[in-house]
């Protein structure tokens, strides 16, 4: 089956800095895939050279067209296909626009004759209500724009939805609102989403596949009970055992997650994380491989990949300490 | 129960450093004569500006010619009245060439990127050469006359105009909703005609209403030099010009034109200045409005009393050990925005026990940080703070001194959800640590340099000897965050206060920062009162946990207490509505649609009602006090909780709340 988005040897650059390096995934049709990482990772940078907003370099396909350049025709018309929720709704939305406007705007140009009834559709598909058509977005909450932007993506048919962390800025209770939402419509409308967010826990509730970055590379990648229920890479693991969790009080007595509070990769070769990596040189240093050599995608199949050296030999062993109980 | 309303208002001067002004009303009751002017004048004074009459010739002033004269015996007020038309018409077409040739220039080096740097680099050669320079050489260049002198400041006026479309331009189409066009295949056209131009076209327009004043000016400044406005059509530059020859002999002539002038250029400038004020002052508020309301608490928003607590609310669990912090009945009122008074802390009680971490979860809008604010003094002009008690060990802050400032300088600390913004980009992170011991303490230079490297290994931040010397842009968000905590724990802090710490950390960075507060606390006993969005986060450090929702702690428990057995539906929500790891995948959320309740927003019964699936009618008629339910020291605002009922509750000691209920 064709995957609904491809995604090979991606890289971003602006300047001299390397936002994205040379990620590849496949998003198959009709699943979720998540995108986690910590911030300056690359994974709003992959979301926006996915929909068109940042320069790359590699290929991007969306279902089998290739909108990998920035000018053809078709490329433009392939990428109309995939469309993107923002994370802020109080930015992403013109606020001299009212809602039928907004949603109006995401319209192909064959629809527009019809706009009033297909607004009126989309306005209830995302549970709003149709009275809110003439409000302008200063005037609802938080999750009904957010619900609005939804629309107006959808308005466009796609069949690929790029969700940036659309509910980082939504209070909890509105979140639930958005997340169901968001379930419900990609059940129903068999929408293919790239879902975005530094929540693991919402990442697992939404997502079939993960793909974990670090420094602008997937470090990890597989099936969502794969990756959270037997990570193999160490930063994977890390991200995993810093989870909040309601009830427990372990502050005091885990054992350190990272191996230090470095913010900025390792520079020089060998592998980004070491200087943090709580199985690597840092901890150990006979594993002086992780200072020398760069540990490329390993020999694993595309099932189960992790950019580590040391990934397999942790493979059997239970997940990390307080996540291995939910999980299981 | 204290029954006097204690009272903390901001001593902070509210007088503000202030431009001599005219009011509004001036600068547009003359903004409308001139408009009048410009459209009558020539019909009513047509006639008596054009009639030349020798005998007059020269003739200074007089009561037959106010203002003389001129060299054909035509009379100079009649004139300049006269010539308002020609003057503001000029100047206007003169603002709008310099308009539209700028805003045009403005939009394309701001909306593109290839085009962007070139023409940025023209504006850029433009604006440094004067703007007078610029109008006598496009002057020249167009040809003299009125033609040539309005292309010519209009051109001078380009750049301005080119410059500030760029700036507002460059950072529109960097907004989401210009993205998300881009997303949905708009070209780039139509993104500038949809979402740009009307986005910036505010400020555009108050910076034209200021430059016809200047136009006003210029033009007639090219006609003064001979530039402009040619004979026998008249200006006020060329009346200027005229009279000027003869300034010695009757200064009328020079006086008449150049007050007008004067008058119509300050006059656009300050109906402008106005426009600009009315645009961009809509929020500001009287501070009248929360003075009054502190002056006479029950004309307030809030006109009933506050409710009943719990009295047992008001100590900790153990009842045997003296709080560190008590607050009792806090209030917090600003100035609405059409006069009247929001409070976005209702009431809000609680006490914090000597080395006990207390959290306090809620959503945006509910309080949490603005009821921190008050107990860490913070709260500033125009705002109010109103406290029944308001107690640090043994300061009362509702009234404290110098002295206690002091005290509280020391033995308070407080990191915020951004510590970028908590240090000072132009000072050394060293000078952060040592500089309160030194002014304040009067310590010894040297011993706080050793202290202050102390505090920062004892946080964790690796190099500190480097770091001591570094400033804050150098540094991750984790570090700047420990820097924070070292600053407070230069002093001798009995209480940390954490505003939503970790929010702005990777989750990672997050677990270190927690351990970080819970080892501080370990080794120092301060007590921390740790404010968070995330109930998880809060669940995980804190002894005890109040619940906040629009301004009312609405529960308030031990940790365990809470989690294990949630009384309000409020908190039973929390607890639900966000995904964990072991979260079942197969059911949807629970979740809760609606808003929560503004600060300005005044209801008798309970904040919650409205989006609670438990609510019925006497929610709405009448508000639940925080009563005890079940486990000592777990208490809840709720008329139908979901665990327990308040009746027991009444019974093991809060006196009166019954009778407050209108429903059973």
């Amino acid at each position: 089956m064709i995957p609904a988005l491809s995604v090979q040897d991606l890289t971003v650059r602006y300047g001299p800095v390397t936002a994205v390096r040379s990620a590849s995934f496949d998003l198959r049709a009709g699943s979720v895939l998540g995108l986690v990482g910590e911030s300056g990772s690359g994974k709003s940078t992959t979301a926006r050279a996915v929909v068109g907003l940042a320069p790359f370099s590699g290929t991007i396909r969306v279902g089998d067209a290739d909108a990998s350049s920035p000018r053809s025709r078709a490329a433009r018309e392939a990428r109309r296909r995939v469309q993107m929720v923002f994370q802020d709704s109080r930015s992403s939305l013109d606020p001299r626009f009212t809602v039928g406007q907004c949603v109006a705007e995401g319209l192909p140009a064959g629809e527009r004759r019809d706009a009033g009834r297909r607004i009126r559709e989309l306005l209830d598909l995302v549970s709003l209500d149709e009275g809110l058509m003439r409000s302008r977005p200063g005037q609802l909450s938080g999750g009904q724009r957010q619900r609005v932007a939804i629309a107006r993506a959808l308005a466009a048919r796609p069949d690929v939805l790029v969700a940036d962390e659309v509910t980082a800025s939504l209070d909890v209770s509105v979140q639930a609102v958005v997340l169901n939402l968001l379930r419900r419509l990609q059940a129903d409308l068999g929408l293919s989403m790239l879902f975005i967010s530094h929540n693991l826990a919402v990442v697992r509730y939404m997502c079939d596949d993960v793909a974990v970055m670090f420094n602008g590379r997937i470090v990890e990648q597989g099936g969502v009970d794969d990756i959270l229920g037997r990570a193999q890479h160490p930063y994977t693991r890390s991200l995993l055992a810093a989870v909040p969790e309601v009830g427990q009080h372990r502050l005091l007595s885990d054992t350190a997650i990272e191996a230090s509070a470095a913010s900025s990769p390792a520079p020089g070769p060998g592998c980004d994380y070491r200087l943090r990596c709580p199985v690597g040189p840092a901890v150990d240093p006979g594993r002086e491989v992780c200072s020398t050599t760069d540990p490329g995608p390993g020999a694993e199949a595309r099932v189960h990949l992790a950019v580590c050296h040391f990934a397999r030999e942790r493979r059997d062993e239970p997940a990390a300490a307080g996540t291995g109980g939910a999980l299981a | 129960m204290s029954t006097t309303v204690a009272t903390t208002v901001p001593t902070r001067s509210t007088a503000r450093r202030r431009r001599v002004r005219l009011p509004g009303g001036v600068a547009l009751a003359l903004l409308l004569v001139f408009v009048f002017l410009s459209v009558a004048g020539p019909w009513i004074w047509g006639h008596a500006a054009g009639d030349t009459n020798v005998a007059d010739a020269n003739q200074a002033a007089s009561g037959e010619h106010c203002l003389g004269a001129d060299d054909l015996g035509r009379d100079l007020l009649a004139r300049t009245l006269y010539a308002t038309r020609s003057s503001l018409v000029l100047a206007v077409l003169a603002t709008v060439v310099g308009g539209v040739v700028g805003v045009a220039l403005g939009l394309l080096s701001g909306a593109s990127h290839r085009l962007g740097k070139v023409l940025g680099a023209v504006i850029n050669l433009l604006m440094a050469f004067p703007a007078l320079l610029l109008s006598i050489f496009f002057a020249v260049l167009f040809g003299i006359g009125s033609v040539g002198s309005v292309l010519a400041v209009g051109a001078s006026f380009a750049p301005g105009f080119a410059r500030i479309t760029q700036t507002l331009t460059a950072s529109a189409v960097s907004r989401d909703y210009v993205e998300a066009a881009r997303v949905l295949g708009k070209g780039p056209v139509t993104v500038v005609l949809r979402h740009v131009l009307p986005n910036i076209a505010e400020p555009v327009i108050l910076y034209t209403t200021i430059h016809i004043g200047t136009a006003i000016l210029a033009l007639s400044g090219l006609s003064f030099l001979g530039l402009g406005v040619q004979p026998p059509a008249y200006d006020w530059g060329r009346l200027l010009s005229d009279g000027l020859t003869r300034v010695y002999i009757t200064p009328t002539a020079a006086i008449g034109p150049a007050v007008a002038i004067v008058l119509a250029g300050l006059t656009f400038n300050m109906a402008g200045e106005h426009l600009a004020d009315l645009v961009g002052g809509r929020r500001r508020a009287p501070r009248t409005a929360v003075a009054a309301a502190t002056a006479r608490p029950s004309t307030g928003t809030d006109v009933r009393p506050a409710p009943p607590v719990d009295d047992a609310a008001l100590t900790t669990t153990d009842a045997a050990v003296e709080p560190l912090l008590e607050v009792q009945h806090l209030r917090v009122l600003y100035p609405g925005p059409d006069g009247g008074v929001v409070t976005p802390v209702r009431d809000v009680s609680f006490s914090v026990a000597p080395g006990e971490t207390v959290g306090i979860v809620g959503e945006s809008g509910s309080g949490k940080s603005m009821a921190t604010s008050a107990v860490a003094q913070l709260v500033e002009a125009p705002g109010a703070v109103h406290a029944e008690v308001l107690r640090f060990d043994d300061v009362d802050l509702t009234r404290r001194t110098a002295e206690d400032e002091r005290v509280l300088g020391r033995s308070m600390a407080m990191i915020f959800q951004d510590p970028g913004e908590a240090l000072n980009p132009a000072v050394k992170v060293g000078t952060h640590l040592v500089e309160p011991a030194v002014v304040h303490l009067h310590q010894d230079k040297a011993l706080a340099r050793r202290r202050a490297l102390d505090a920062l290994r004892a946080v964790a931040v690796n190099d500190p000897e480097r770091r001591f010397d570094q400033h804050q842009h150098e540094l991750s968000g984790g570090t700047k965050q420990r820097v924070c905590i070292a600053i407070g724990l230069m002093g001798e802090p009995r209480l940390l206060i954490a505003d939503e710490p970790t929010t702005a950390l990777d989750v990672t960075v997050q677990r270190q920062i927690l351990r970080l507060v819970a080892e501080v606390r370990a080794e120092t006993g301060a007590s921390v009162l740790f404010i968070s969005h995330d109930i998880a986060v809060v669940s995980e450090i804190s002894d005890r946990i109040l619940v906040m929702y629009a301004g009312f702690v609405v529960e308030e428990a031990t940790t365990d207490e809470l989690l294990a057995r949630p009384a309000h539906p409020y908190t039973g929500l929390l607890l639900a509505a966000s995904p964990d790891m072991g979260a079942d995948r197969s059911r949807p959320l629970p979740m809760l649609d609606g808003r929560m309740p503004g600060p300005g927003v005044d209801l008798p019964g309970c904040y919650f009602a409205e989006r609670c699936p438990r609510a019925e009618q006497d929610c709405r008629d009448a508000r639940p006090p925080l009563l005890q339910i079940g486990a000592p020291g777990h208490r809840a605002a709720c008329w139908h909780p979901l665990t327990g009922t308040p009746s027991t509750a009444t019974a093991t000691g809060a006196s009166g709340p019954a009778d407050e209920r209108t429903a059973p």
